[in-house]
């Protein structure tokens, strides 16, 4: 028993405890998204035909290359895992850094994509949105706050797989111990649910 | 503490010295102090804004402050009490000290989250000071931060929120660590129906912070973006709806009243069978109790916009729900009378507090249910009624369910013991304070005095009096209180490792405990709650 114990003390953490805390973290944050989803909800059972008017503004034909871009970066930070289990760190590492590009190209296009609205002034506060009908307001507002929350955690991820790569690299992440890796792809695959559920939501109403 | 190197063997309070061992430390109980120390400041500084707001009603009309001081005032109280004092406040001290010591652990499952947990929090608590002094106006819009006013008002709103925001993380990562400790380090043999009840009120309580503080942060920063961006989901100018931000409130702050009441519920547990010396009556209730109160608890924060625009069905639904969680808390109150129940009772001052407890929280319980009722409510909806209800149950509840447990666990924190007439003295000076300041309040509210006032009708004049005459009481109680305990944290009799012959693990490890707990990891065969150990002889 005390040798079990001794190791809960040791350099790595043992893999189901962190596991478990990771999966518990990841419930927290669906709960924050759910928050913006409930208001999603109210608006839109309000405001239904505004929603389908202002959906018309955003670009789906960027919302579905995102679509796939996180569908496929999120099979390469998978493919990665699996690559550090079988002691193949030069792919595993290529994989990652895959994922951290495709990461990039999603910013890359949400960069075009923000930009556009603000070329058109749609964004909240600003006098082309005050005079739209409210549940265009709405749907603007929710829109800029649920993509931009969820940026923020590619942003968040993004940083969180480069240490990963770095620690892979210096050999710290390797067949044995890989639970932040697994930690860091658990959180990824967060952030590309969530752009499954945003992106119907908000693109492909119209 | 220096007089002690040199006889005590090592424990975790001086086997490293010096601020930053233990500014730096990952020890749970090290951790668990910092929290104490931090919070009692906190309680303390709220303790004397209240006081103020008292003495500003203990005449009509302005006797000593402005009304934007006053409103400022209460939201200062109301933030620093709520978000910095009750919601962390017993998990995070007691859960964190007791915690891994009650269920066999060396530590926590993640002891440096733990640590960052301790400094986001007291970040948070830096925040909510910085908006007061910082430039321009005190918040002033109670700590419940409600829309339109909230998002229009010109004082320091964002600072408050994002202070609010920063202590619900800390809150949420707490809770997570409890969550995993709990499941993953339990002592070998402790089953789930042999661990001792004040860790099964943290995991009830734990599974809240986890799954409710989310949505009360994304809710605040919604308001942020209301102010910063102005998005508009609350404001009706634009489209948007301020009663859907009371739900999303709630739908965190109700369930967080039970984040403050469960833990309380868990350590009067622990105090009612040692001072009976006499198995706790019925444990697996207890257990599903508080599981309960933690489920129903989510669903019943609507009946705290029964006047602000909701439908009859929705009205009868959340009525009844609320109803429907005094019954888990009934069964508590049953249970600890009944471990009393013919049991060898010891009147030491943590089974007063516990006892006084379930007296406060019984009239704080019944006057809820007042509240719970739509046609009662109506009537004293915002009205003092209301502000005396919650003091009964978070003061009365959780603020004694703290005040027990600090008198339960000091000798085993410090290795110490407190002067136990004196402690029995503040018990009783706290104890009238409190019913003299809180009580009048009810039949006032019912009378009609409306909260959030600082200025009231000459005819509230008798029973505004008598509630300013108990929080000078009240006061003059904790006083007596802390500083019998400060004193004797250093100079008090050396305590046994059992003063009060408790069973749970705490009791059979040195006091204070050494620095890794156990110097083998105990294996547990039986139930909690067996009085015929060799330790009690």
């Amino acid at each position: 028993m005390s040798t079990t114990e001794h190791s809960e003390h040791s350099e790595y953490m043992d893999s189901d405890t962190g596991k478990m805390g990771m999966w518990l973290f990841l419930f927290t944050e669906l709960f924050l998204f759910g928050g913006l989803f409930i208001v999603y909800a109210v608006m839109r059972s309000k405001y239904g035909e505004d929603f389908h008017h202002a959906a018309m503004e955003l670009n789906a034909f960027i919302g579905a290359t995102n679509t796939v871009v996180l569908l496929v970066s999120s099979m390469t930070v998978a493919m990665s895992l699996t690559a550090i289990q079988k002691k193949q760190k030069n792919l595993a590492i290529g994989l990652i850094f895959f994922t951290i590009l495709l990461a990039g190209v999603f910013l890359m296009n949400k960069y075009f994509e923000y930009g556009h609205k603000f070329a058109l002034h749609l964004y909240p506060g600003s006098d082309v949105m005050r005079n739209l009908p409210h549940g265009e307001i709405m749907f603007f507002g929710l829109y800029f706050l649920m993509t931009g929350l969820h940026l923020f955690h590619v942003v968040v991820g993004g940083i969180l797989l480069t240490i990963i790569m770095l620690k892979i690299k210096s050999g710290r992440i390797n067949e044995e111990h890989f639970l932040l890796h697994e930690n860091g792809a658990l959180y990824w695959h967060l952030v590309d649910l969530i752009w499954i559920f945003l992106f119907p939501l908000l693109y492909l109403i119209t | 503490m220096n007089n002690q190197t040199t006889t005590a063997p090592l424990n975790y309070l001086n086997h490293k010295t010096g601020l930053w061992s233990w500014l730096s430390s990952t020890d749970h109980k090290r951790i668990g102090l910092l929290y104490f120390y931090c919070i009692v400041t906190f309680f303390l500084s709220a303790a004397v804004l209240g006081l103020l707001m008292k003495i500003e009603k203990v005449a009509p009309g302005e006797t000593i402050m402005s009304a934007q001081t006053y409103n400022a005032m209460f939201t200062l109280h109301g933030v620093i009490m709520i978000f910095i004092v009750v919601i962390p406040g017993l998990a995070a001290v007691f859960g964190n000290i007791m915690l891994p010591i009650m269920i066999g652990a060396k530590d926590v499952a993640f002891p440096k989250l733990n640590l960052f947990s301790f400094y986001l929090f007291l970040g948070g608590a830096c925040i909510a000071l910085y908006s007061q002094f910082a430039h321009g106006h005190s918040p002033d819009t109670g700590w419940t931060f409600y829309v339109p006013y909230s998002a229009e008002a010109s004082s320091n709103v964002v600072i408050a929120l994002v202070a609010a925001f920063t202590l619900g993380f800390a809150s949420i990562l707490t809770g997570l660590n409890f969550i995993v400790t709990i499941h993953t380090m339990r002592a070998p043999g402790m089953t789930w129906f042999r661990m001792p009840l004040f860790p099964w009120s943290l995991y009830a309580t734990a599974w809240i912070q986890l799954l409710a503080t989310p949505v009360v942060g994304i809710t605040l920063l919604m308001v942020i973006a209301e102010r910063t961006l102005h998005v508009g989901f609350f404001d009706p100018k634009l489209g948007g709806d301020p009663v859907l931000y009371q739900h999303l409130f709630w739908i965190y702050s109700h369930p967080a009243v039970y984040v403050m009441i469960l833990p309380a519920m868990g350590v009067v547990t622990e105090i009612f069978p040692t001072f009976s010396q006499k198995p706790v009556f019925g444990y697996v209730p207890i257990v599903f109790s508080s599981l309960a109160i933690a489920l129903v608890g989510y669903f019943v924060w609507g009946h705290h916009m029964f006047t602000s625009g909701m439908s009859y069905e929705s009205r009868w639904f959340f009525s009844l729900l609320t109803f429907l969680v005094a019954i888990p808390s009934a069964i508590k109150v049953f249970n600890w009378l009944s471990t009393m129940y013919g049991g060898s009772v010891d009147l030491q001052p943590p089974l007063l507090y516990a006892i006084s407890f379930i007296f406060l929280f019984t009239i704080g319980g019944f006057t809820g249910l007042t509240l719970g009722s739509v046609a009662t409510d109506i009537q004293v909806h915002n009205t003092d009624f209301v502000v005396a209800h919650f003091h009964y149950i978070i003061f009365g509840g959780m603020g004694f369910g703290f005040f027990a447990g600090i008198h339960y666990w000091f000798p085993k924190i410090y290795g110490r013991m407190y002067h136990i007439r004196w402690a029995n003295i503040g018990w009783g000076i706290i104890f009238t304070g409190f019913n003299l300041l809180y009580f009048p309040m009810f039949i006032m509210g019912i009378q009609g005095m409306p909260r959030r006032y600082f200025d009231y009708d000459p005819k509230f004049q008798l029973g505004q009096t008598i509630s300013t005459i108990g929080a000078i009481i009240l006061f003059a109680g904790l006083i007596t209180m802390i500083s019998n305990l400060i004193y004797h944290s250093r100079r008090g009799a050396i305590a046994p490792a059992n003063p009060w012959h408790g069973v749970t693990l705490e009791w059979q490890i040195p006091s204070p405990p050494p620095h890794e707990n156990f110097d083998e990891i105990p294996v547990i065969t039986r139930e909690p709650y067996v009085f015929d150990n060799p330790y009690t002889k």
